[in-house]
């Protein structure tokens, strides 16, 4: 027999179970939607830029998926539980890295470990783990961090910043101190001081000179003398700035890039798609394509103003900001304003490992996100 | 190591200022962020709008690129539409290096295959040098069908080796047009650098001599061009637009072959050359020079030992002594004289001398100049010292106009300076005069000399051709054509030839038509009466011949060569003969000259005679056709 006690007594209970998921959706939808027009944006892109190649495309759209179920299954993890496991996945990343450096000795550029069933590169695993640590660190101090506190954080983010630079990989070392320093930045450091942090920064620039490998040095010559050298080092800038130019308003139209087509363009499914993209679909495809951007990007910041602790807070704004380097250092290769660093385009460049950890970032995010204060004040 | 917020603070944390310092920080990282992204799309306005024309037109230039469509190469006929240069298909090897791996061990290979000339290789290895490892390279032309066949069945063997059609030239009638029509050959490396590069790119051959060279500009063509996508390595992915090339324009020589022929054959292999020019135009009917050599050997590439032959060869087949061959005039000269003494005044055709068998200076009589005749000639006037040839006769003549006038009367004949006649490495020849020995020897000049040169001996060189526009000038009744080769030029294969621009002809340089018809009598006199030097050259002959032997010495009688030939007269003399006919309205002039021979008249004279009654014959025929 049913009576009315217990199907109000049910009613209440599936009632409470809504609200509760409606306050605590396990998925940003906003965030998601913008992520998923990304990932097809990216692999429209990809399929031209390889001439059609279904094999790359699929490759890149399994990453995808072991992206997303990555970023679903951290999306579950309470930031709680991140916070405590971070010292130790911090630890252990390191640890890999000084094994990527061991190992390599003697080799030229050494990022890879061999699983066996995949390369796994530490690198991309410290993309998460370092800014977990430096809002790990923050989190229990004072805010803004003192001289002491500073000089603690320095250290956390120069040690792996360094080894992986020395890998060499000068791009995922950007990318990760990048993201350390935006914590220290949303933290409240003080102006005053960063502006100081710039100035030395700036000055102590010339002193890496002597410390770059040659073809380092030649990237920077060819930034600021494309021409120098039009079929060797300086080919790459020309002929990405050709095919961003010849782009026009409106583009060539998808397929129609005659730079990466033809093949005039190098590495035109990998760090230059964007240049591609730029070649085929004009200003208004770069116009909305950075929109989109700064859609995700700003997403994310709200979604470090709305976290429950310091914590999530700093974590959810590196992350976010972390994302803005990516888009601003291979827009800005391609565009000749800055110069050839091995930075990927976010989701739309070919290659597993970043949009792996991409992805996983944003499972981060959206953990933040479900577990965010339950009343707004 | 779990977190223990604040423990090691003394003061607490204040999480409600901390979040809304988060929210500024957060606010201000973005500001910055679109700041930051603003400049970067900022920098895609100025690619993609402020500087896209540039970017446009360089992205073209990436993948566009232009191909030249070689011309064919103008055909050359003679005046009757007998082919005398033409372009055969042929098929020659072509290698891409990129695909043929080893080249070195592929050449070993192939070498077994298809004979390889140690030239072949060295040819193709340079020219590989200027190209790209993708372009294809020719290797060895003029593939026999035998060639072919075996390399067709090793084929698999030699990736990026192709046999390839082409069109080569090719002289029908060889030898004996080798130094008239010349030949083309390889663009060399000189060439290249002076050649309009819009014209020649990819053209491999170029008139090298005669009527190709001289008529290089006509006969070449302009090429086509194929606009094609390209793609980063340059391979041609597909055509975007063509324009085919016009040919060459075919050219119509005033040769007639059969003459040519004719002529060739009468000199019987001597060494010599002959020109026929009709006089009414200047037209050159034929251009013999003897020994020549095979044009089509040079079309491909001659071999160095073919070369070296043909360049070291004591008979020197390669110079075309018509144009270039320098000899001395001898009695040829002295119609010339004798006109240009009439026409100054200093005799009159009715003037007699008496020919003693020798000649003074007078006032000098430590040397005699002598006739040819021991005892001389007797009393002649100028009809019968032309006719007989008498030498004294005409060193008093010349001695009498003096060098200075001397030289300047029989400059009007074209001695002395080139005749301009289309065909490039022409001599100039020497007229003997006082600036002539006062720019080569810086010497005066001496009575003696101007003595000589009324016999055509001492300074005098002639070429065949000059010899050949003057006697034309007697022959016209004193007007000067130039003589020239090209006669008409066909633009296109369906279009009708046009005559080919004509030099002006220049004034009459006789002024009296008695002292024409004096010098005429005379060389009348030299084929048809007994007295005459070439007697008995006419008989049989359907029109009147007036000619002039010439017999001048090759050494000086006191070289040691001159004894050391001495048993052989044949060998002793250069010798000449011109002629025109008919005498009275003359359609054909003749000059021939043989290096070795007893005498103008024993030797060169047969020639002429061979040459006229062969255009006597096809003269005929073409007026019977005509009248019909």
């Amino acid at each position: 027999m049913i009576d009315a006690g217990t199907i109000d007594q049910f009613l209440l209970r599936a009632r409470l179970r809504v609200v509760h998921a409606l306050q605590r959706p396990a998925l940003d939808l906003q965030l998601l939607t913008a992520l998923l027009v990304l990932a097809i944006v990216g692999l429209a892109t990809l399929y031209s830029a390889s001439n059609f190649d279904r094999h790359l495309v699929i490759n890149q759209g399994l990453r995808f998926v072991l992206g997303g179920m990555l970023m679903l299954l951290i999306a579950r993890v309470p930031p709680t539980v991140l916070r405590n496991w971070t010292p130790w996945l911090y630890i252990a990343s390191l640890f890999l890295l000084v094994i990527v450096a061991v190992l390599g000795q003697g080799r030229g550029a050494h990022r890879w470990l061999n699983l066996g069933i995949m390369r796994f590169q530490p690198s991309e695993l410290v993309k998460l783990t370092l800014p977990m640590m430096a809002a790990w660190y923050l989190h229990a101090r004072e805010l803004p961090p003192r001289w002491t506190s500073l000089a603690a954080l320095a250290l956390l983010i120069g040690a792996p910043a360094l080894l992986i630079g020395r890998q060499p990989d000068l791009g995922t070392a950007l990318l990760v101190a990048a993201s350390g320093v935006f914590a220290v930045f949303l933290a409240g450091l003080a102006w005053w001081r960063i502006g100081a942090a710039l100035a030395a920064l700036g000055a102590a620039a010339p002193l890496a000179w002597p410390f770059m490998h040659e073809y380092q040095r030649n990237r920077l010559r060819m930034f600021l003398y494309p021409e120098a050298d039009p079929l060797g080092n300086g080919w790459h800038i020309i002929q990405s700035e050709i095919a961003v130019g010849s782009g026009g308003w409106f583009g060539k139209g998808w397929h129609h890039g005659t730079q990466s087509q033809l093949e005039f363009l190098p590495e035109h499914t990998t760090d230059f798609i964007f240049a591609v993209f730029s070649e085929e679909w004009g200003l208004i495809g770069v116009l909305l394509l950075l929109a989109l951007y700064v859609f995700i990007i700003g997403r994310g910041l709200w979604i470090a103003a709305n976290a429950r602790d310091t914590y999530s807070r700093l974590l959810a704004g590196s992350i976010s900001m972390a994302f803005f380097v990516y888009v601003m250092v291979n827009g800005g290769m391609i565009t000749g304003l800055l110069p050839v660093v091995g930075v990927p385009l976010p989701l739309i460049s070919y290659g597993g490992t970043s949009a792996v950890s991409l992805l996983a970032g944003f499972g981060v995010l959206m953990s933040i996100h479900s577990h965010r204060r339950l009343l707004p004040r | 190591m779990a977190a223990s917020p604040g423990g090691r603070h003394a003061r607490i944390k204040d999480s409600r200022h901390e979040s809304t310092q988060f929210r500024a920080r957060a606010i201000a990282g973005f500001l910055l962020i679109a700041a930051c992204l603003s400049l970067l799309g900022a920098r895609f306005f100025y690619l993609q709008v402020s500087r896209h024309e540039e970017f446009a037109s360089r992205s073209d230039s990436n993948r566009i690129s232009i191909r030249r469509i070689v011309p064919s190469r103008g055909l050359i006929y003679d005046r009757n539409g007998v082919l005398l240069a033409d372009n055969t298909a042929a098929f020659r090897l072509e290698v891409v290096p990129e695909q043929a791996g080893n080249v070195d061990a592929m050449l070993a290979q192939l070498g077994a295959v298809v004979p390889l000339s140690d030239d072949d290789v060295q040819r193709f290895n340079a020219l590989r040098r200027t190209k790209r490892p993708f372009d294809s390279v020719p290797l060895r032309l003029k593939l026999s069908e035998d060639e072919i066949a075996r390399f067709s069945v090793e084929r698999w063997r030699f990736p990026g080796v192709d046999v390839v059609p082409y069109l080569t030239r090719s002289y029908p009638l060889g030898a004996e047009f080798a130094h008239v029509v010349g030949y083309v050959g390889r663009i060399d490396i000189n060439e290249a650098s002076r050649l309009d590069a819009d014209l020649y790119s990819g053209s491999t051959h170029i008139g090298k001599t005669g009527i190709e060279r001289s008529y290089e500009a006509q006969l070449h063509g302009k090429p086509g061009y194929e606009q094609v996508e390209v793609n980063a390595d340059k391979r041609v992915l597909r055509s975007i637009k063509r324009e085919a090339p016009t040919s060459g324009s075919n050219l119509y020589l005033s040769i007639d072959a059969r003459l040519q022929k004719v002529a060739e054959d009468a000199f019987v292999g001597r060494a010599g050359a002959a020109v026929v020019i009709d006089p009414r135009n200047g037209e050159v009917l034929a251009m013999v020079s003897v020994p020549n050599y095979d044009p089509n050997l040079f079309v491909n590439g001659i071999n160095q030992i073919d070369y070296n032959t043909l360049l070291n060869a004591e008979d020197r087949p390669l110079l075309n002594r018509a144009l270039a061959g320098g000899y001395l005039p001898g009695s040829t000269v002295k119609p010339y004289v004798a006109l240009a003494g009439l026409e100054l005044g200093v005799r009159k055709p009715e003037d007699t001398i008496v020919s003693t068998g020798e000649f003074y200076i007078p006032g000098d009589s430590k040397r005699s100049y002598r006739d040819d005749v021991r005892w001389g000639h007797g009393r002649v006037d100028l009809r019968e010292a032309i006719a007989q040839s008498v030498n004294t006769y005409f060193y008093g003549l010349a001695l009498e106009m003096g060098i200075d006038r001397f030289s300047s009367s029989l400059g009007k004949f074209g001695f002395g300076a080139p005749t301009g006649i289309d065909l490039i490495g022409e001599a100039s020849g020497v007229l003997p005069s006082r600036e002539w020995k006062r720019g080569r020897f810086n010497q005066a000049w001496y009575p003696g000399e101007t003595v000589i040169a009324g016999i055509g001996q001492g300074a005098w060189v002639v070429t065949p051709i000059q010899l050949g526009q003057a006697v034309s000038v007697i022959a016209a009744r004193g007007v000067r054509h130039p003589p020239h080769l090209l006669r008409a030029v066909q633009e296109g294969i369906n279009t009708d030839p046009y005559p080919a621009s004509t030099p002006a002809a220049l004034p009459n340089i006789v002024h009296n038509a008695a002292n024409w018809t004096a010098v005429e009598e005379g060389m009348i006199r030299v084929v048809n009466t007994p007295s005459g030097t070439a007697h008995g050259l006419g008989e049989g002959f359907p029109y009147v011949i007036a000619g002039k032997t010439g017999t001048a010495e090759r050494f000086s009688r006191t070289d040691e060569e001159w004894t050391s030939i001495g048993s052989s007269p044949i060998q002793r003399h250069q010798v000449l003969f011109e002629c025109f006919t008919p005498a009275d309205d003359a359609r054909i002039a003749v000059v021939v000259a043989l290096e070795a021979g007893r005498s103008g008249a024993h030797d060169a004279a047969p020639i002429a005679r061979l040459i006229l009654d062969a255009w006597a014959r096809f003269d005929d025929v073409q007026r019977e056709v005509t009248s019909r």
